[in-house]
């Protein structure tokens, strides 16, 4: 009944804390991409693939207890941390499942910034275009960003090594 | 761009119940129409199962693409006296405003998310493929139809075209809300639109409005609120959109493990091994779906049988507000003592809107805001002006229900079982 939910837990788990909601929705469509279960749907939106119904299942989390949100002001904007409380554990730990490799992967990107993971998310959306379409999207796209043809490369190489790590 | 389609010699009219008339004047528009794709969508509905609950929500995917075409047609009138639009973009706009739906299948919300596929990704197969509303699009010039894609997938650099299609208030939504409520017969659903499109204005960062026609935005985001919780999240509505769910998931159980269906079952045989091809997926409408959940009356899996017997003879699931973690998977431990398969009988469903939200920085929500552009030229974000848009800004609501059957549980003859499980569902 809850699977999808325990997954989003695990990735909470996981990491240990995830700071900022952006970057839980990069971690999530991230893990999607390299074939982990996921089921939720994503858009592309200002910051990259976005999933609404992600939004509504961390919010559910939060209502039914399993999941602590603490809300921060840090220069100015809210931020959001979110980690696993005692009932969350005790949820996962009755009625979780193992998802093979998940824990590696999802700690690797939870050490990256949330810069870096739009960057990658955004790269594996346009991922059925060639390279260079792809720097084009994202210059075209995410001007205000300025990300450099060497980052590009740098979040190619992530993929790759969030592919070998899955293996 | 090589353009060979020019006008009409006549324009040509369709009668609308919203609009009053749809304006086409442009060849290629009126080809698209013809497309045997966007003729398929007369055969979807637009509101999904919602015909169960407002018997008048009849209304099909058709005509809703065809209001957002001629809102956006009225957009660009207005528009084409602005020094900030390129006239250039005009047909893209269009195409992308009537073709932004053709991915849509059957009952989409529920076939979606049990096959785990996206109407979108068919949006951009239907525009791309070798289909008849790609080769139209071609006419427009080679690359014509990947920039229609991505005016849809909101990938187009332009954010101007794509806030037309996609944002806060958008041709989209004007004309969903405003045909929903007439086709539900709900009163809360309209606002003035007329006014609305006088007072846009466009910007390269996207569409701003007149301050003076602030109350005539305020009525537009107070009537999505009221047709979200009033109409698309109604509870009988989701308890048939639970049903329907479990209808698709149990076929495609019974056909992975080998069951032998009494009739042929080609509609459905793609999905079920995990790919559809496109020609499969447009082939399949809502009529072909209610076909097959008739003739699996007569299948001898009794799950599937009476899925399908509630489904069609709208003997829903009844449904409390979500109990504690802990007891609904008690719930299910119960469900199987009593020989109740919760699998498909006990359904766990949230619904989840916010109604406006305003640009917090580093957020990521992702929402552009409303601007409105006062007589001195100063842009302010709408929830700064308005009490009433404050008072639901950034607010969003969630609704969490549990559906279950409430016939199947009272013909449960071990006693103590049947009030522990009743005992459960009603426990608040």
């Amino acid at each position: 009944m809850f699977e999808d939910h325990l997954k989003v837990v695990k990735v909470i788990k996981e990491a240990g804390e995830i700071v900022g909601r952006k970057k839980l929705q990069k971690m999530v469509y991230i893990a999607k991409k390299l074939d982990f279960p996921f089921q939720e749907k994503y858009q592309f939106h200002f910051y990259g693939p976005y999933s609404e119904e992600l939004t509504l299942r961390i919010e559910e989390l939060c209502n039914l207890g399993l999941i602590e949100e603490t809300k921060e002001k840090v220069s100015g904007y809210s931020q959001y941390r979110y980690s696993l409380n005692a009932e969350g554990e005790n949820f996962l730990e009755q009625y979780g499942k193992d998802i093979p490799k998940l824990k590696e992967c999802v700690r690797s990107m939870n050490e990256q910034s949330s810069r870096f993971l739009e960057l990658v998310s955004t790269i594996l959306f346009f991922f059925h275009l060639s390279v260079d379409e792809v720097k084009t999207k994202i210059h075209t796209l995410k001007p205000k960003q300025k990300y450099t043809d060497e980052e590009i490369q740098q979040g190619y190489a992530y993929i790759e090594k969030l592919k070998e790590i899955k293996q | 761009m090589t353009r060979t389609l020019g006008k009409l010699h006549e324009e040509k009219v369709f009668k609308d119940p919203v609009h009053r008339y749809i304006h086409v004047r442009d060849e290629l528009i009126w080809r698209l129409i013809g497309t045997r794709e966007f003729q398929r969508l007369r055969r979807i509905r637009q509101l999904g199962t919602t015909y169960l609950t407002f018997h008048g929500a009849e209304h099909s995917r058709f005509s809703h693409s065809l209001g957002v075409y001629e809102i956006t047609r009225r957009i660009m009138n207005i528009f084409q006296e602005r020094s900030d639009w390129n006239p250039d973009e005009r047909m893209l706009v269009l195409c992308a405003a009537l073709l932004h739906d053709v991915g849509h299948g059957p009952f989409s919300h529920s076939f979606e998310k049990v096959f785990q596929v996206d109407h979108e990704d068919f949006t951009r197969d239907i525009l791309l493929g070798e289909t008849e509303v790609n080769q139209v699009l071609r006419l427009e010039g080679e690359d014509f139809p990947e920039k229609v894609a991505d005016v849809i997938a909101k990938t187009y650099p332009n954010k101007l075209v794509v806030s037309l299609i996609s944002s806060q208030i958008d041709a989209d939504r004007m004309d969903y809300l405003l045909r929903d409520a007439y086709f539900t017969g709900v009163s809360y659903g309209n606002f003035d639109i007329e006014r609305i499109l006088r007072v846009m204005r466009p910007t390269d960062d996207g569409v701003v409005f007149k301050s003076s026609g602030m109350h005539a935005v305020e009525d537009y985001i107070m009537s999505r609120y009221q047709m979200y919780w009033q109409v698309y999240f109604h509870p009988v509505t989701r308890g048939a959109e639970v049903i329907l769910r479990k209808i698709l998931h149990r076929a495609k159980e019974l056909y992975m493990n080998g069951y032998q269906f009494e009739k042929d079952l080609s509609h459905f045989e793609s999905i079920f091994r995990g790919k559809m091809p496109l020609d499969d997926y447009i082939r399949l409408d809502e009529g072909v779906m209610q076909y097959y959940f008739q003739i699996w009356l007569d299948e001898k899996d009794e799950i599937l049988q009476d899925l399908c017997t509630r489904f069609l003879n709208r003997k829903l699931f009844k449904y409390t507000e979500m109990v504690p973690m802990a007891d609904a998977y008690q719930l299910k431990e119960l469900f199987k003592e009593a020989g109740i398969d919760p699998e498909y009988y006990l359904v766990q469903d949230s619904s989840s809107d916010l109604p406006y939200d305003f640009y917090r920085p580093g957020e990521q929500e992702e929402r552009l805001p409303i601007q409105l552009v006062k007589p001195n030229g100063d842009i302010a974000e709408l929830s700064r002006e308005s009490d009433v848009v404050e008072a639901i800004s950034g607010k969003r609501r969630t609704d969490h229900k549990l559906y279950y059957p409430l016939d199947l549980i009272e013909k449960i003859e071990n006693v103590p079982l049947k009030n522990k499980i009743k005992e459960m569902l009603h426990r608040k």
